[in-house]
């Protein structure tokens, strides 16, 4: 069980937005590139962030290029999951693969500030500020697996190989 | 069922019988990574428990992104990728052989691959009909070490292509306008297949192009068949060898079918910040702007400059307007010296840079200052992507963009502007 408060953000929050070109010289030096997270989309995150927040955001979060280091500062920040309506397809891959869940929901109805609750296991997410309850599709096995983990590294460091079958 | 392209190659290479929807793992031809991601991909393998790459030889590292350095701390991340690639026996592109993502279909790529690259714009390599697509570091180290990763088949969009371009109107207006059309995350998980009469007169350099924006519209990757075109582009570049014909099935299953009419099409740019909004060169015409640049891995290709540079021949940029132009590859700039490109752009005022991505890393060679507007042949516009968030910057063709370097403004191509 997951519990925080949203941070809501808008639609379309590019890779560029969360880890700016300008700061590419502290990629190397993930503690300092993270003082700079989303900088250009809310020139207040950083500040305002507490473990176990979530990010809340609309459309094609995280589109954009394949840098990692847009989850890991986000996960680095205290950030517990981001839920949006879509992501964008290899910030998904990034996030759960550094350990860091990405929720797909509807997220119209939750406004900045709301404290949430969710149940990854069960698909639940509790709004406890509005009483709302809304449910989300589990991730896909593969992804679920390698979330279990805490990340593809833990996953690959136990298990030495991909252990999926090929399914429909 | 009929199979997709995208179908074709994951089942071929997986040894699955697979159709949209479905996890396979799928034995890579080529994983690379560049100076940007490289840092971070190594320390995740370090970190993996594999103790070697899988095939060192075809895993490749590119310093291309910022290059030559600008910085120490860039320098520094160079110095790791190189010495890593010397470790372990993997081959190495150096500062000023070019964007991974060209070296890439000029040396290694070939017709029903499965790369992996540790850079968004991997799907390039969908020009030669390779299945090629981008992933973060930690895939990347995995596929690195076990010659292998996961991959979700994708469900297809066609794109269907019938007519004849009109002159002054290219592979990047398409692309531009199919990414309008889908808009930003319209075939996000997808696969873009382009197929359609006009194939057949679509050069690989144009292919390319189009494939290599297949992110911008959300797609895991851009193909095209591989035929008569993908034959003679591979027997020029002396590797005729790697040629097998490719195509989807008559009877593929699409998502969608997206018909594009190219004798309708028109100039098109994309505008400030997000690749999707595209209007016709029309709309914004006389917008002044500070700075055009022709390059990086969308349109940095000889046929680009050549485009480029007939339209400046002769000519001279406008003083308050500054032209930055980045051969895509050491090949391609001495190909353009050869004939005589690059000193037509030098005539008219450019500053030519050394093969690479240049500006569009947003670090170097052509940082944006405040309020400052670009006009740029590459493939995102994103807010802060020329390195200044408080600038803004305007996708186009490489004929839009010549002919706005000469007027200062925001102007179509002479020859459409004549038809």
């Amino acid at each position: 069980m997951l519990k925080g408060r949203a941070i809501k953000l808008g639609n379309d929050i590019s890779t560029d937005l969360i880890a700016p070109g300008r700061y590419m010289h502290l990629r190397n030096n993930l503690p300092e590139l993270a003082k700079h997270a989303l900088e250009d989309a809310d020139p207040d995150f950083v500040a305002k962030v507490k473990a176990g927040d979530f990010i809340v955001a609309g459309k094609n979060f995280g589109l954009g290029s394949s840098r990692e280091h847009a989850p890991l500062i986000i996960k680095m920040s205290g950030i517990g999951a981001v839920i949006a309506e879509s992501v964008g397809r290899i910030f998904f891959r990034n996030a759960i693969n550094i350990g860091l869940p990405v929720i797909i929901a509807a997220t119209q109805g939750i406004d900045d500030g709301n404290e949430l609750e969710i149940d990854l296991a069960s698909g639940t997410l509790d709004n406890l500020s509005s009483g709302a309850k809304l449910n989300f599709a589990q991730l896909p096995p593969v992804m679920l697996q390698i979330l279990e983990e805490g990340g593809l590294i833990p996953y690959i460091r136990k298990f030495g190989d991909l252990q999926f079958q090929a399914k429909r | 069922m009929g199979k997709t392209l995208a179908e074709k190659i994951l089942s071929a290479k997986s040894g699955v019988d697979a159709q949209a929807g479905d996890v396979v793992i799928a034995p890579m031809d080529l994983v690379f990574a560049h100076d940007v991601g490289g840092p971070l991909t190594i320390q995740q393998f370090r970190q993996s428990g594999l103790d070697r790459l899988a095939h060192p030889e075809s895993t490749p590292f590119f310093l291309d992104h910022c290059v030559p350095a600008p910085r120490r701390e860039l320098a520094n991340d160079q110095k790791l990728v190189r010495a890593f690639a010397s470790e372990n026996g993997c081959p190495l592109y150096q500062v000023g052989d070019g964007i991974c993502h060209q070296l890439v279909v000029e040396q290694w790529a070939k017709p029903g691959d499965v790369i992996v690259g540790g850079d968004s714009h991997t799907c390039t390599m969908g020009g030669l009909g390779a299945f090629a697509t981008g992933m973060g570091s930690t895939d990347i180290a995995i596929a690195m070490g076990l010659g292998k990763n996961w991959l979700r088949v994708p469900e297809s969009f066609l794109i269907r292509i019938s007519g004849r371009f009109p002159a002054g109107v290219g592979a990047k207006d398409l692309i531009l306008h199919v990414i309008g059309l889908l808009t930003a995350e319209g075939a996000t998980y997808k696969a873009l297949e382009f197929g359609g009469e006009s194939l057949k007169t679509m050069t690989m350099s144009q292919r390319l192009t189009v494939a290599n924006m297949a992110v911008e519209a959300g797609a895991k990757t851009g193909l095209f068949p591989s035929d008569e075109v993908t034959r003679s582009y591979l027997e020029r570049l002396g590797r005729g060898k790697c040629f097998q014909p490719l195509g989807p099935d008559p009877d593929a299953v699409y998502e969608r079918v997206v018909e594009i009419d190219a004798e309708k099409l028109v100039p098109v740019v994309a505008r400030p910040h997000a690749v999707d909004q595209v209007v016709p060169v029309s709309e914004v015409e006389g917008t002044r702007i500070d700075q055009v640049f022709i390059g990086s891995c969308t349109n940095g290709r000889l046929e680009d400059l050549a485009e480029a540079a007939g339209i400046l021949a002769g000519k001279s940029i406008n003083p308050r307007t500054r032209l930055i132009v980045a051969p895509a590859s050491r090949s391609v700039y001495l190909e353009a010296m050869a004939q005589g490109y690059l000193k037509t752009f030098m005539n008219a005022g450019a500053a030519i840079v050394n093969p690479g991505c240049a500006v569009c890393a947003g670090v170097h060679q052509g940082v944006l200052a405040e309020d400052e507007v670009c006009l740029s042949t590459s493939n995102r516009n994103f807010k802060g992507r020329m390195g200044n968030p408080d600038s803004r910057v305007y996708l186009a063709s490489p004929a839009t963009a010549a002919a706005s370097a000469i007027r200062g403004t925001i102007t179509s191509p002479p020859r459409f502007a004549a038809g």
